[in-house]
């Protein structure tokens, strides 16, 4: 009842308002090329016939809520999912390399953080390159990285999966700085009077202590992951994946399959932050932490 | 009465100054100090007097710039090497991930003990402090007297013969205090450690310790060293007695002498 109360009547209130809004959006948006048809055509459409016509034109500049919905629904459970036009099939090939890219992202980022922490020369060099990195539009790096590992003979998987890591090692890197440095004093006092070695504060104090802001930054470095994982689909001429049925899409003005498949990346980036979540909770309790 | 035993910790002429932005600050100045083994020391000052400094310089976690210290006749750091004492901090300090024997298994674990000799240390040091049972609890289920009882436990698990403790109770209740103040006189008893320890409450000082050593600010020096003429034997109704008051008044005289009631 109170999770109902909570959060439920405030989520779906929302979005019953966002799908209202979209809707006159979809009539508004679609009216000027449908009149023109009626024109072309001599009919003249009472009100609602119109309104009806600019909500299922084939190709529209914005379809309606209940047209990605059919598309979203057949494209999803009533194609088979070895068909490349099954969003799951395509959500899979994004994920895949999703899924190795924030692999590699965290690994790296905790290497980086763990290097910053204790090097204070790496503190001093490494973090404004870091920084800068991300100022660097993806879009613009994205080829780049495709067409430099093809020269050297790596395709496939792991140049996409790249540009992943590129985009999810600065949460991770950022977020586990801030957490192996943040023991308090006193507990550093404490490894110092029990004359502990470097490696032993690290692993009994550090580390334990870092874990919740490691998963905080994991939740943001996955979402990262599959924005690069499709943006580094969309310049590499790829067949297959979330971010080639987007380009596909707008090559031939499917627009009900590109907000078809955006909505499948939505599904899966929401997924993604959840499993992450779940995860850090999972391990949160079994940590002793204190049931919120 | 101490000048038989041979001195835990000596110092003389010891200083200490910081460099902060402000210019240097002289924390303490011209410490002179022995305490003997088995000794309950008490420092005892308003605050800025330098007795957790003093106490910090005692367990290397500050460097004196003046004067010489020993700590069972090494360095402070050598002594710190040698794990020749166990710390109390003014916060429980307990690490929330670990329960409380996991807690009191870490200074075992840093030192390499084997796993029997680590079960064997945490109950004897769980049912020293009166915890036995809530081995397996975390820190957040358990109340603040509780908690600091658990570091007591960590800080004897450790086995050093010298216990340091900062203002170990100053967070607690008065009630929960008297208790912890009995409990830790019967442990110094039974066990026989010497134990320093820094406080701001003159019946706290008083009640528990062999010697009281008085502190007065800006600069930290000692202003008095009062020796006690109570028993070791100290039930807490000794506090009412004519001989506890002109101890206590003892201090408060050392401590208006030191102006530490001026602003």
């Amino acid at each position: 009842m109170d999770s109902f109360r909570s959060k439920i009547i405030p989520v779906t209130t929302i979005l019953v308002g966002v799908v209202a809004i979209w809707y006159v959006f979809a009539v508004i948006l679609n009216a000027p090329f449908q009149r023109d048809l009626d024109q072309r055509a001599n009919e003249t459409p009472g009100a609602v016939e119109f309104i009806g016509k600019t909500l299922s034109q084939p190709k529209p500049t914005l379809p309606a809520p209940h047209q990605v919905a059919v598309n979203f629904f057949q494209n999803t459970f009533l194609r088979s999912v070895t068909s490349n036009r099954s969003l799951i099939y395509n959500a899979w090939v994004t994920l895949s390399s999703t899924l190795l890219g924030f692999a590699f992202g965290t690994a790296l980022g905790i290497v980086i953080a763990v290097g910053i922490v204790h090097v204070a020369t790496l503190d001093c060099s490494l973090m404004p390159w870091i920084i800068a990195s991300q100022t660097i539009p993806i879009l613009a790096v994205a080829p780049m990285i495709i067409v430099v590992l093809a020269a050297i003979g790596i395709t496939g998987l792991i140049p996409k999966a790249l540009i992943s890591t590129y985009l999810s090692f600065f949460p991770v890197a950022v977020g586990m700085v801030k957490g192996l440095r943040s023991p308090e004093l006193m507990h550093l006092d404490l490894m110092h009077t029990y004359n502990a070695s470097a490696s032993q504060t690290f692993w009994k104090l550090r580390v334990p202590a870092s874990v919740p802001f490691l998963f905080t930054s994991m939740k943001v470095a996955v979402a990262a992951s599959l924005v690069g994982a499709i943006v580094g689909e969309l310049p590499t001429g790829a067949v297959a994946g979330i971010g080639a049925k987007l380009l596909a899409g707008a090559y031939y003005s499917q627009s009900i399959d590109i907000w078809s498949a955006l909505v499948a990346g939505s599904v899966v980036a929401a997924l993604l932050v959840m499993v992450v979540g779940i995860a850090g909770r999972l391990v949160d309790r079994a940590m002793g932490g204190r049931p919120a | 009465m101490s000048g038989q035993s041979p001195a835990v910790v000596s110092a003389s002429k010891l200083g200490l100054t910081f460099q902060t932005n402000d210019g240097p600050v002289q924390a303490l100045s011209n410490v002179d100090l022995t305490i003997g083994k088995g000794e309950f020391v008490s420092f005892i000052g308003p605050s800025g007097c330098g007795k957790t400094t003093l106490l910090r310089v005692i367990a290397d976690l500050e460097k004196p710039t003046a004067g010489a210290i020993s700590v069972n006749g090494m360095t402070p750091e050598q002594a710190r090497e040698s794990r020749a004492y166990g710390y109390v901090f003014q916060a429980a300090a307990l690490f929330p991930w670990r329960t409380i024997e996991r807690n009191v298994a870490l200074p075992l674990e840093i030192i390499g003990l084997s796993k029997a000799e680590q079960a064997d240390r945490i109950k004897r040091t769980m049912e020293l402090v009166n915890l036995s049972g809530f081995e397996k609890k975390y820190p957040w289920q358990l109340s603040g007297g509780m908690q600091q009882r658990a570091s007591i436990a960590r800080a004897l698990a450790f086995d050093a013969d010298l216990l340091l403790m900062d203002e170990p109770f100053g967070a607690l209740d008065e009630i929960v205090r008297d208790h912890l103040n009995e409990q830790l006189l019967s442990l110094w008893d039974r066990t026989n450690k010497t134990i320093c320890f820094v406080t701001h409450s003159i019946p706290e000082a008083v009640y528990l310790s062999t010697r009281i050593v008085v502190m007065s600010p800006r600069p930290g020096r000692v202003t008095d060293i009062i020796e006690s003429t109570l028993s070791r034997k100290r039930p807490l109704d000794i506090r009412e007695t004519p001989e506890f008051l002109a101890i206590a008044a003892r201090v408060r005289d050392g401590l208006r002498a030191g102006h530490s009631y001026e602003d």
